[in-house]
């Protein structure tokens, strides 16, 4: 489903982010990114959504070579994702029914249906209450989850999380791993980076790890 | 069909709403863009009303034609028949030469000299009443006139005709380049307008087009606000002219009536109405297509 192929990546100051990245993975699989701040966590998520490209090496995501691929075909290719950003990417002059409802009106989706598809991914992550409410009057922990019902409302083949519980406490970390476990389960490829060693631990995952932008043995 | 129809009314709702959300800014653009159109539209509708005015001048005699002094009524005949059957002759008068003569002889100045003529210097003659007070016209009959038999002299009384259609063909040239140039003003501020509600919804596009958002979809809602906002400022202008148009007639009934004629100035025609409100559209949804645009290839060439 995802392939990296000695792929490296060089921001514009010069600086390598990513170094001779090889490995793969399969569809169903849930596999965790970890590694230190800096270490290259969401280069390499960003390279899989197309949002950077390769400088070096082929990425395959669905057969389709990310490093060759026209401008134009990009966003029907991240219309195959689900993505929760590192820094959240919220609309809060929207409502979170509105915040949630914005994949759906991008990918002209049916309107008659896009209602129920918006409550059922609220329903999910636990926001079904708070459809009117604006993304300021959430705690951090439901901002996250608005986040992750944004990326699920498209019912995407794959999700890619950065540091979905980053700065949440234990127990609200817990309940989105939960949540991640079950999309797993209905056959949801995830990709999820993280630098929580003792969730690591819990769940016990495949694991990429990377080290100042290599992979580490 | 439902999709695209549910997009496009989803960008329209959208547009209305950043309109009544910034109403002022709104209103000023609108109004700029209305001036800024009623400029040149409005010395239009000025050159079209004195294309009519100088269209309702027939009363005065346009081309006079003489025939050559050896000509009998068989020839007079002969060219009252083809003024008969001439379509540029809206009617004719024929002037024999003994009323000529003795217009003349009415004359205190003239009367010594005539009657001392032992014949009359005179021809026959025709004044003649164009049908259409164009130049061309004019000019077409003079031409043609001057082949018929007998024809010694055809006096073109068409100067001021002429001066009149040059000037009015320099006012339509100047009118041109001043649309052009009003035109590119209405594409700039637009494109202006348009740029200033991109950046209040940077993080809207930015997130679109993160999740999958094509460009043209990003575009819509700018064009429809770009189109709308061309368009309202197209009716702002067609309003201006009106509202002058209003005020000038009033001084105008005045004016007429001291010369006892009766004269408006016409508006614009539906056909002309709509064509500007067409333009302005036109023009308003390039000057967003151009900013979003602009802006869309700033995001591309900046995230590699
Ligand atoms: N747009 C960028 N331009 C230049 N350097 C960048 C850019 N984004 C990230 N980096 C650098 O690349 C390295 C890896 O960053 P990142 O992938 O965000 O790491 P992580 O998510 O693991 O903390 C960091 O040293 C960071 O400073
Ligand atoms: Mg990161």
């Amino acid at each position: 489903m995802i392939s990296f192929q000695a792929v490296g990546k060089r921001y514009p100051g010069g600086f390598d982010a990513l170094k001779n990245i090889t490995f793969s993975i399969e569809r169903g699989e849930m596999v965790f990114i970890a590694g230190h701040s800096g270490a290259g966590k969401s280069t390499l998520l960003k390279l899989v959504a197309a949002i950077e490209r390769p400088t070096s090496g082929s990425i395959l995501v669905r057969d389709q070579n990310l490093g060759r691929m026209k401008r134009s075909a990009v966003p029907y290719l991240r219309r195959n994702f689900g993505l929760v950003f590192q820094d959240h990417k919220l609309l809060f002059n929207r409502t979170v029914f509105e915040n949630v409802f914005l994949p759906l009106q991008i990918g002209a989706f049916d309107p008659r249906e896009a209602g129920s598809r918006v409550r059922a991914a609220l329903d999910k992550v636990g926001l079904l209450g708070r459809e009117h409410a604006y993304p300021v009057e959430l705690s951090g922990g439901e901002q996250q989850r608005l986040c992750i019902a944004r990326a699920i409302v498209n019912r995407p083949a794959i999700l890619i999380a950065d540091e979905p519980t980053g700065n949440l406490d234990a127990e609200y970390s817990g309940i989105i791993m939960d949540m991640f476990k079950s999309f797993n389960q209905v056959g949801v490829t995830l990709l999820v980076s993280t630098h929580d060693e003792a969730m690591l631990r819990k769940l016990r995952p495949r694991v990429i790890t990377l080290h100042q932008g290599e992979l580490a043995p | 069909m439902m999709a695209w129809l549910s997009i496009n009314f989803h960008a329209l709702a959208a547009t209305l709403r950043k309109l009544a959300g910034s109403p002022l800014s709104s209103f000023f653009s609108i109004c700029v863009i209305g001036i800024a159109l009623s400029l040149p539209t409005g010395i239009f509708v000025l050159l079209q009303n004195i294309e009519t005015l100088s269209g309702n001048f027939t009363g005065s005699p346009q081309i006079s034609l003489f025939l050559s002094k050896d000509a009998g009524s068989a020839e007079v005949s002969e060219i009252e028949k083809r003024l008969k059957g001439n379509p540029g002759v809206d009617h004719f008068r024929f002037v024999p030469k003994e009323e000529a003569l003795g217009e003349f002889r009415k004359d205190a100045e003239f009367s010594d000299v005539v009657t001392s003529l032992s014949q009359n210097p005179l021809p026959d003659a025709f004044v003649v009443f164009a049908r259409e007070n164009s130049a061309k016209n004019l000019e077409n009959l003079h031409q043609e006139m001057l082949k018929w038999p007998k024809v010694a002299h055809v006096q073109l009384d068409s100067n001021w005709a002429r001066k009149l259609d040059s000037f009015l063909k320099l006012g339509h040239v100047a009118t041109s380049i001043l649309a052009v140039l009003l035109g590119f003003a209405l594409i700039f501020i637009t494109f202006n307008t348009i740029r200033l509600q991109i950046l209040t919804q940077k993080d809207e596009i930015e997130v679109a087009k993160l999740i999958g958002a094509t460009n043209t979809f990003i575009r819509r809602p700018f064009l429809y606000l770009g189109a709308l906002q061309g368009l309202a400022g197209g009716i702002a202008a067609w309003g201006i002219i009106a509202a002058g148009l209003h005020f000038m007639n009033g001084a105008i009934q005045e004016l007429a009536e001291l010369y006892s004629t009766r004269f408006i100035l016409a508006n614009l025609g539906i056909r002309e109405s709509l064509l500007l409100f067409f333009l302005s559209a036109c023009l308003g949804w390039l000057g967003a297509w151009l900013s979003v645009s602009r802006h869309l290839w700033q995001l591309d060439s900046g995230s590699q």
